[in-house]
């Protein structure tokens, strides 16, 4: 698969996806166990992306590097209600600044 | 896009905030065989927002787009560093139009190149569901019909139904939904664009720690997510299970096993 079929592939089921809850009946998913299931999805997705990001290395390496220290700064960054690109910018500015003096 | 737009709801407009999020709650909506297009005056007559409600509608969807503008930014110079051309970028961001899901794609492809793209389109996918999930409860708030329903829902996503839920009356959620919509579809194009700009004349990605960036992103995607004990408990079961999987699997593939982790609210109580 060429990577121009992957976006396109994966942009076209998004939009689906979209489609689809205008078009099926709501009762389809009308089950409360379908529904809680469903709406967990995103909490583990980002979860797992969260923990391989940060610890995924080379080959399927498990790494600690600067980048658990830029989570890190973004956990406290978020209990003090800091704005999204605030998070992501301190997030960056850490890794940054740690590979900068040599760690990471 | 993000769920940056979560604690706007019911925050802003001039009514007090509904507190529930679904359309139920707003009594039955008023049979509208001619849509009028929220962007233009209704018809002479009909009962409409009043300026001051308006007003208050489209600044909470302009300042939801900028915000959202900023972490286009980001994921459009992820994009590039990950190995997608500016023009792919810019094709997610148009067509895909989902900041999450194209942020999971991109990371996956990141790991794993080419090789990872059935993984890197299931994640993506699968983040994408739950816009299918606002466009069933918005089907009804929205009253949409012919070609207005594949406009609607190509801007179903976070933002766009965070503000039109929040609003106390239906009127009010559609423009809502059409403002904020439309606003961010466009800053986040613009925001991809120029971030896979920078992003592509930026030399090395570790040295600016954009792969830091992209941890920190999915970080404060997940915080407002986890809302209760069963939420934080399902993100540490499918934190563990993918870093678990990660040595015997392929990049991506670990990441969405453990989107099983979700079955845990599926439980009988």
């Amino acid at each position: 698969m060429t990577l121009w079929a992957a976006v396109i592939v994966a942009a076209v089921i998004a939009f689906a996806l979209k489609l689809a809850g205008y078009l099926v009946p709501e009762s389809l998913l009308a089950h409360p166990r379908a529904r809680r299931v469903t709406a967990a999805i995103p909490v583990a997705m980002l979860a797992a992306l969260v923990a391989t990001q940060t610890l995924g290395g080379p080959q399927g390496t498990l790494v600690v590097d600067a980048r658990v220290a830029a989570v890190g700064v973004a956990v406290v960054a978020l209990v003090l209600r800091a704005p999204f690109i605030v998070v992501v910018v301190l997030g960056a500015a850490t890794a940054a600044a740690l590979r900068a003096v040599g760690w990471g | 896009m993000t769920d940056s737009a979560g604690p706007q709801r019911g925050a802003a407009g001039p009514h007090p905030a509904h507190g529930a999020s679904t359309p139920d709650a707003r009594g039955p909506l008023e049979p509208a065989p001619v849509q009028p297009s929220p962007l233009e005056p209704p018809p002479p007559g009909a009962p409409t927002l009043d300026r001051a409600d308006r007003r208050a509608i489209l600044r909470q969807g302009v300042s939801v787009a900028l915000a959202t503008g900023a972490y286009g930014v980001s994921v459009g110079a992820l994009s590039v560093t990950a190995g997608l051309s500016v023009w792919q970028t810019c094709v997610l961001s148009l067509v895909m139009f989902t900041g999450g899901s194209q942020f999971a794609f991109v990371g996956i492809i990141g790991t794993g190149g080419v090789a990872a793209a059935p993984a890197a389109i299931a994640a993506g996918s699968m983040l994408g569901v739950r816009n299918g999930l606002y466009a069933l409860e918005l089907q009804r708030l929205l009253g949409v019909g012919g070609w207005r329903t594949p406009a609607a829902a190509h801007l179903t996503i976070d933002e766009s139904t965070a503000v039109a839920v929040a609003q106390p009356d239906p009127r009010g959620s559609r423009f809502g939904f059409w403002v904020t919509g439309v606003a961010v579809f466009v800053l986040w194009n613009l925001a991809t664009l120029v971030g896979a700009l920078v992003g592509n004349a930026l030399g090395d990605p570790r040295a600016y720690g954009l792969d830091a960036a992209a941890c920190a992103a999915f970080t404060a995607l997940l915080w407002p997510r986890l809302r209760d004990r069963e939420m934080v408990a399902i993100a540490v079961v499918a934190a563990l299970v993918a870093v678990a999987l990660l040595p015997m699997l392929p990049a991506g593939i670990p990441v969405v096993l453990a989107a099983l982790a979700a079955l845990i609210a599926g439980r009988p109580r």
